[in-house]
């Protein structure tokens, strides 16, 4: 390779540095072989992989160039924005697994998409809202140059001129109209088949009965015509169904790619022996999987041969590692952390653990869905009020005031365009839009719009503990209380573990030498020696010592002729824990802590983070019983929490946040996503939810009002073309920099 | 006045030519990967016979 001359595409992962190369972790990420995930299209066979950690031009480089150096491989895209790598080969000219090997080796995390869900990734929808966007916009602009000289040459245009100017508008009108008004009209005929008026009804009507006004007063040789309201109106109402369109298929997007990581596949015994991967909707129960360090369980099942220690605080929320061997069941979920295992499966993938999570979700979910949004609630006041308006302007003119079919119908007409709900329709999305890109930029991730208008509304925090107000690992915890150098001999031994309490202990002391003599005995710890000295580091029957009176976790370092000595491990609480519950107090929350761990252990962290109220050894059921109870207080409920124990709960949550670490199924089922080690993210979402709350508010107030000021106006029948276009065109502008205020407060409070 | 009845039309044809190029750019995928083309500016593998 010659190009990119400064780029070092030795190093791992990406070159510029910004991004930690994926291959360091000690257990080896498990290789997902994609082969289960290609789909042969004729004569080409197609990969789609969602690769981590590809941040810059070397990255593009380096995994483009290794893809087209396979022989047979025809096309290898990486699209940057949604870190999806598009491959397309000959069939049969590689092997799949040769691909994910070569992402690995060059330091990045790759995942297949499964088939199924490359088609829905297609954004169909979003391009159909642009595309009107853009007619509307072409429509508008040529429009208003045909009206402004209208206005501007007011008595000194002539008949004809005027006419001409109509004529060419209608022209581009009513035809630009017709195909930008699409979206409104199908949603406001779907909304009037089952009897209902949303704000599309009142959106269509005023598009409706403009241009057809406009039609004829243009026959009639009127002065008036509204065809730039028409396609103005639209104009500004694409802007904000175009936003909120992107709010929400941004969340989807990220849900779906969180559903492709799991879309995991698993290492099954062929009869002859051999190993073979399979996709983990292929496992039927009675098959024999392999499972290596770092794999987690793809199905539930029983360990068959071999003994490991299993990290099951996903699972559980049991913070402490569990030691797993012949005849105990496996959970899928459960991540193997230290020996080979093999298990038999006991499950399919539709009945395991993890599909009866998946089911309490969906349950969840639809609870939620019956959240009505505040444009909606808005609009459900707004449409019946702004009709009545136009109808009694109507039955004004024509009864009472004697203005004839035409006046009447012109001044109906003028009311139901003023008051068309421009700025409502931009009202929520705008702020929206913002509040998300601010809340970016300070680590946290917006599923959708309405999930800041749902936090702003919480009054209960329903914590979970492990690795969430917890790091979720041991640490060592009484490091001041032991000699130097028995840490120092016990870390030599504790290198060549994979036991978690040793990688904790690994962690504690830094880097350093292993000692060469050490043999790691499974179940029971390391063994070493010191020159002739005899050395243990492992459990307290092994060393010959009682258990510890409390109940940490414990490991014992034993050095021959002199008494064992004990380490003890604990589950640390996040920097921030107690800072951040009591700043949520401070808000005004009610705060309660859900554990599945043991009781001690839970206890002890309720007291050093602040929380009373707390309980513990709970299953993912009865966690939601004890959210449906508190929301049948009438309390709305924000849930946190990061396991697969807690998903089902965040799905049924008001609303729920869920740490950058947590289970790939927990993030998918929380409407925020907090990246980093603190909690201090939660404060902020809270914030500016409720920031953005205040600010949707505002801009309904100004629309009432300016509604409360022009309506009279247009029943006055005082409403020209010109007030028409420059009402609309001003409230929305007010409207969007109103919004626009909540980004300018963060960047002075950055400061 | 006549003026008129060929500057509209120019008008149209300027503006409907953007929209025209808009429409493309969205068909052909311009606006896929708006990260990547920012960054793909910076490889110089066409650089290659150049080099010493």
């Amino acid at each position: 390779m010659t190009n990119a001359a400064d780029i070092n595409t030795d190093a791992l992962g990406c070159p510029s540095g910004l991004e930690p190369a994926a291959r360091q972790s000690e257990t080896g990420e498990a290789l997902i072989d994609p082969a289960p995930f290609v789909r042969v299209d004729g004569p080409v066979a197609k990969l789609d992989l969602a690769v981590f950690g590809a941040k810059c031009a070397g990255c593009i480089s380096k995994i483009e160039s290794a893809m087209n150096s396979f022989s047979g491989m025809k096309q290898a895209r990486l699209n940057l924005s949604t870190g999806r790598l598009s491959l397309a080969w000959t069939p049969g000219a590689l092997e799949p697994r040769a691909i994910a090997e070569q992402l690995h080796s060059l330091g990045y995390r790759a995942a297949p998409f499964d088939p199924a869900q490359v088609e829905a990734a297609h954004d169909e929808d979003g391009r159909r809202l642009l595309r009107a966007l853009a007619v509307a916009g072409f429509a508008m602009a040529n429009i208003m140059l045909l009206s402004v000289s209208v206005w501007a040459g007011g008595a000194e245009m002539g008949e004809g001129a005027r006419g001409l100017m109509h004529w060419a508008s209608a022209l581009i009108a009513i035809p630009a109209a017709l195909y930008a008004g699409r979206p409104f009209f199908s949603s406001a005929w779907a909304a009037l088949k089952v009897r209902k008026a949303n704000m599309d009804v009142p959106i269509s009507l005023a598009v409706f009965l403009a241009l057809s006004i406009s039609i004829y007063e243009f026959f009639a040789g009127g002065e008036h015509a509204y065809f730039d309201a028409a396609v103005m109106l639209l104009f500004f109402l694409l802007i904000g169904r175009y936003l909120d369109h992107r709010l929400r298929w941004r969340a989807r997007a990220a849900a779906r790619d969180l559903l492709a990581l799991q879309s995991a596949t698993a290492r099954r015994f062929r009869a002859d022996g051999g190993v073979e991967t399979v996709a983990a909707r292929d496992i039927a129960p009675g098959d024999q999987l392999l499972l290596s360090p770092g794999d987690a369980a793809p199905v539930d099942g029983v360990i068959v041969d071999g003994s490991a220690y299993c990290d099951v605080s996903l699972v559980t929320g049991e913070s402490a590692p569990k030691e797993l061997s012949d005849g105990d069941k496996v959970y899928s979920g459960v991540v193997n952390q230290s020996s080979r295992l093999v298990i038999e499966a006991t499950a399919t993938s539709d009945t395991s653990l993890i599909a009866e999570l998946t089911r309490l979700i969906e349950k969840g979910e639809q609870s939620r869905s019956r959240y009505v949004r505040l444009a909606d609630r808005a609009a459900s006041l707004y449409v019946p009020v702004v009709h009545s308006l136009a109808l009694a302007t109507f039955c004004l003119w024509f009864f009472f005031l004697d203005g004839g079919v035409r006046l009447s119908l012109l001044n109906a007409v003028a009311v139901l365009i003023i008051t068309c709900p421009c700025a409502l329709g931009l009202a929520a999305p705008a702020v929206q839009v913002v509040a998300t890109g601010r809340l970016f930029k300070e680590g946290v991730l917006v599923k959708s719009g309405d999930a800041l208008e749902r936090l702003a509304e919480a009054d209960v925090f329903v914590f979970d503990k492990t690795g969430t107000l917890t790091l979720g690992k041991p640490v060592l915890v009484n490091a001041d209380a032991l000699p130097d150098g028995a840490v120092r001999d016990a870390a030599s031994l504790a290198r060549v573990s994979r036991h978690p309490l040793s990688r904790a202990l690994v962690d504690h002391v830094g880097a350093g030498e292993a000692s060469a003599s050490a043999v790691e005995t499974p179940g029971l710890g390391v063994e070493g020696f010191d020159g002739e000295t005899r050395m243990r580091f492992g459990s307290a029957a092994w060393v010959g010592a009682d258990g510890g009176d409390d109940d940490r976790m414990e490991a014992w370092f034993w050095r021959e002729g002199s008494a064992p000595i004990r380490f003890s491990f604990d589950d640390r609480p996040r920097e921030d824990a107690a800072q951040i519950i009591e700043a949520l107090r401070g808000r005004g929350f009610a705060i309660e802590l859900l554990s599945g761990d043991r009781e001690s252990a839970v206890q002890s962290l309720a007291q050093t983070v602040g929380i009373d109220a707390w309980r513990s050894g709970l299953t993912p059921q009865e966690k939601i019983e004890r959210l449906k109870a508190l929301q049948g207080e009438g309390a709305r409920v924000a849930m946190i929490g990061d396991g697969l124990n807690d998903a089902p709960s965040l799905a049924a949550a008001h609303v729920s946040l869920s740490p950058g670490g947590a289970a790939e199924i927990s993030q998918a089922a929380s409407d925020f996503v907090y990246l980093g080690d603190r909690l201090e993210p939660i404060a902020t979402s809270i914030d500016v939810s409720r920031q953005a709350r205040r600010r949707v508010l505002e801009n309904f107030a100004f629309a009432a009002f300016y509604n409360a000021c022009a309506v009279p106006l247009a029943v006055a029948g005082f409403v020209t073309p010109l007030i028409a276009a420059l009402a609309m065109s001003g409230s929305s502008m007010v409207v969007t920099l109103n919004a626009l205020r909540l980004s300018r407060r963060a960047a002075k409070s950055a400061k | 006045m006549t003026a008129l009845l060929f500057l509209i039309p120019i008008a149209l044809l300027l503006g409907g030519l953007g929209l025209a190029a808009f429409m493309w750019a969205l068909q052909s995928g311009q606006f896929e990967d708006p990260d990547g083309a920012a960054e793909r500016i910076l490889i110089d593998d066409d650089l290659e016979d150049e080099e010493p």
